[in-house]
């Protein structure tokens, strides 16, 4: 099993914690894991990306232009990244704020309205997991356990009063999804 | 097994350092390894194992509090990236001359000049062909995970006491910044002052009634004396090419084409064999560890049993010269590179494969 | 047989009123006769000889003159590159806080090629001792123009003397130092007569018992004279100095216990 996934917004989304925490989970689930961040410029207010890759083997290329996953969550990404999802893969977007929806027909679509949710619940801070959890509910690559573990260990000790709460916005994210299009 | 953890691989090279018995770490801040000392800093070793760590007023001030540890027989390391690499070149070339054990860490970016702070293996003729004036060598170690940048760090410091001599990792922005599963090794205690005297009895650190002063220096004005510093120093360089070559082979038994990389390249390169296979095409990969001592006799050997040869690097063409060297000139050898921290895709290596060896 | 007889009557341990000090190596000095250098080194290792602290003590020459300083001091050294000793000190007072550090250095060394890491290790306030030896000319290269020569003096860069309009003026590094809340100690001494190497010897006592306290950098500027450089005899080059060096690198010292000394011109 390896899996491949892309996600990206902008800063300040929790792309890159969101990823961090994927691929904590995956480690405390003894997987292989790469964790390859978009940096420098682009950091600083643009956009921002994150190429996580979970596998039972030796991962190779930490930096892909293929995916298994896309999990897109502004415009700019799906501009970019939409075309870069394999055939037959899987795509989730938040539409808030979204002006182009995915148009590809050969690849399974998901969206999830995670920015509203989140907005109307006062969960802004952790957006970012409500999304994970749509990816879970279909890419069930780690188990809660371990999902658990990862936030414990990516988390600063300081905020781990906030886990349990992270954990109701992953099973809220389950709610949330929404298919958009399938393939079959 | 050690302890688990998701780390940056600046991280990994930082708490590699604490947990090796590291004495002293002495830097400046540059993109794209400014983790590595905020790592330290936030850390604290000093606390943990009494390590030192120092920011520096410049890349020049930290190679020589470097040369100044080491001259002491103390376990010192430094990193920075290439610009500050640069500016080390003069302090390297005196580790080297006056046979002083330290670690240096190059988490390469693009270049020439201020460049970019995206990745980059441009600093391959640096490091490798001695970057400073003289005839010196340096062992580098070219680490391709997070978690070689980890391990690297000890066996840098295990080789840098045994020749007594200045150790490079090069690495680069892309496997510094990237986070990947590690198992660190256990903390190794800090040597006490008796273990390192007698470790390193050549050291400066306060002479006793009942030796001689010692002097760590690179100078001797006669010619004679500095023509036998050389030998020495070649004769151990000889000894490192002989016992410390460091290299992988993948799927290289059956292949008829060969790629050859370093560092992130070859896990682009491992990446683009996959693709390649499955298309049929039988491609191998010869990674070398160590880039000197380079693995010459070993990439020789696979290289004339395949029908051409890609060397993929994040430069214009580096590292090719030491495989063409190694290989000789009876198989096809090209080279694909791109440039300034644009980092190649397995995609594009499986197309320059197939047009720059198989189809050309 | 006479002549024999009178040595040994001469040698008798209760005859000798001065001998040279054991740390320093039995070797001829590679400096020109007239020049301080070898005053300078000696002083030095009276007072380590004296403190009794070779054993933790650990020096760091310079490139200029003095860059074999370590084949003539009996002590472990080690040669830095040209201007990096304070960083080679820092590193070295870090990881032996309990050991005694010194570095030696020239005009050049510390005061062009070295001012960046001078100016951060005095800010930093490192326990070190830094002896700064400063004759305003390039000795070791032939004579070339330094950071603190002066106003229209010669040398082989500035053969018409230094034009300040486009040499720029000497540095009294010693003075801005001085400001940095990390210096304990600065004073300015000079080793051609022997009231004033008394004073230097005192000065570097003082440094020495200062860094035993941990009190920050101490740093002692000793004027000395080149006459091989200055194109002089010795004793033309002593009175040169005086006259001409002194008036502008004032002797004395310049701050104790961390306070300025007030300047009186």
């Amino acid at each position: 099993m390896t899996e491949e996934i892309i996600i990206a917004g902008f800063g300040g989304q929790g792309v890159l914690s969101m990823g961090k925490i994927l691929a904590y989970s995956g480690v405390m689930q003894n997987k292989e894991v790469s964790w390859m961040p978009s940096y420098g410029p682009e950091m600083r207010g643009g956009t921002a990306n994150v190429t996580v890759i979970i596998s039972d083997e030796r991962i190779s290329s930490p930096i892909l232009n293929s995916y298994d996953t896309a999990i897109i969550l502004n415009q700019q990404s799906m501009d970019k990244f939409e075309k870069t999802v394999k055939p037959g893969g899987l795509l989730i977007y938040d539409p808030n704020g979204l002006t182009r929806f995915p148009e590809r027909k050969d690849i399974n679509i998901y969206s999830i309205e995670a920015a509203d949710e989140a907005g109307k619940r006062g969960l802004s801070k952790i957006f970012n997991m409500i999304v994970l959890g749509g990816f879970l509910k279909l890419k069930p690559l780690v188990a809660p356990e371990f999902l658990h573990k990862g936030l414990e260990k990516s988390l600063p000790a300081r905020h781990h009063a906030l886990i349990p709460e992270n954990e109701k916005a992953v099973a809220l994210g389950k709610e949330l999804l929404k298919a958009v299009h399938l393939v079959n | 097994m050690g302890e688990l953890k998701l780390m940056k691989g600046n991280e990994a090279v930082a708490e590699a350092a604490i947990r090796a018995g590291c004495d002293g770490y002495f830097g400046y801040p540059i993109t794209p390894q400014s983790e590595v000392m905020e790592y330290l800093m936030a850390e604290k070793p000093f606390e943990r194992t009494g390590m030192v760590v120092l920011q520096a007023e410049s890349e020049v001030a930290a190679i020589n509090m470097l040369y100044g540890g080491a001259g002491t027989g103390k376990m010192v390391m430094t990193s920075s990236s290439s610009p500050g690499v640069s500016l080390m070149q003069e302090g390297i070339s005196y580790l080297a001359g006056a046979e002083l054990p330290a670690v240096i860490v190059n988490i390469v970016r693009g270049g020439p000049g201020l460049g970019t702070i995206q990745p980059s293996q441009a600093d391959y003729f640096q490091a490798v062909k001695g970057g400073g004036h003289g005839d010196y060598k340096m062992l580098v170690l070219a680490p391709a995970s997070v978690q070689e940048m980890c391990d690297h760090v000890k066996l840098a410091f295990d080789k840098a006491f045994e020749y007594r001599t200045p150790v490079m990792i090069l690495s680069d922005g892309a496997i510094g910044q990237m986070m990947e599963k590690v198992v660190l090794f256990d903390q190794i205690p800090r040597r006490t002052d008796e273990e390192l005297i007698k470790q390193c009895p050549w050291a400066s650190n306060g002479r006793p009634k009942t030796r001689n002063h010692n002097i760590i220096t690179s100078l001797d004005l006669d010619p004679a004396g500095q023509e036998r510093v050389n030998l020495k120093l070649q004769a151990k360089y000889q000894m490192m090419e002989k016992n410390e070559v460091l290299y992988e082979e993948i799927q290289c038994e059956d292949a008829d084409y060969l790629l050859v990389a370093f560092g992130l390249s070859a896990r682009i390169c491992q990446k683009a064999l996959d693709l390649a296979r499955a298309k049929g095409i039988k491609v191998g990969l010869f990674r070398p560890i160590t880039l000197f001592p380079f693995p010459a006799i070993e990439v020789s050997n696979v290289g004339n049993r395949v029908k051409g040869i890609l060397v993929v690097e994040m430069n214009a063409g580096q590292m090719i010269e030491d495989v063409k060297l190694s290989v000789g000139c009876k198989v096809k050898i090209e080279h694909y590179g791109r440039f300034g921290g644009i980092i190649p895709s397995p995609d594009e290596v499986v197309k320059a494969l197939t047009q720059k060896i198989i189809g050309g | 047989m006479e002549e024999q007889f009178a040595k040994t009557e001469i040698h008798k341990p209760e005859n000798i009123v001065y001998k040279k000090s054991d740390l320093m190596v039995d070797r001829p000095l590679s400096y020109c006769p007239g020049c301080g250098h070898g005053t300078a080194h000696r002083m030095l290792m009276e007072v380590i000889e004296e403190m009794d602290i070779s054993d933790k003590t650990i020096g760091v020459s310079p490139v200029g003159c003095s860059v074999l300083a370590y084949d003539f001091l009996n002590i472990d050294m080690l040669g830095a590159a040209h201007g990096r000793a304070p960083a080679l000190a820092t590193a070295i007072k870090r990881m032996w806080p309990n050991h005694f550090v010194f570095t030696y250095q020239g005009d050049g060394d510390l005061a062009a090629i070295g001012t960046a890491e001078t100016i951060h290790a005095c800010n930093r306030g490192e326990n070190i001792t830094i002896i700064f030896i400063n004759n305003g000319i390039y000795g070791m290269t032939g004579g070339q123009m330094a950071p603190t020569t002066l106003p229209g003096m010669r040398s082989s860069t500035s053969p018409y003397g230094r034009d300040v309009p486009t040499m720029g003026h000497p540095l009294k590094i010693t003075e801005l130092i001085a400001q940095l809340p990390g210096v304990y100690y600065v004073t300015r001494q000079a080793v051609h007569t022997p009231n004033n190497v008394r004073k230097t010897k005192k000065a570097i006592r003082k440094a020495f018992e200062l860094q035993k306290e941990n009190k920050g950098l101490c740093f002692i500027e000793i004027v000395s004279n080149c006459n091989s450089g200055w194109k002089m005899t010795p004793v033309q080059s002593n009175k040169w100095m005086e006259e001409n060096m002194f008036p502008f690198y004032v002797l004395g010292d310049i701050k104790v216990d961390g306070k300025l000394i007030e300047m009186t011109k």
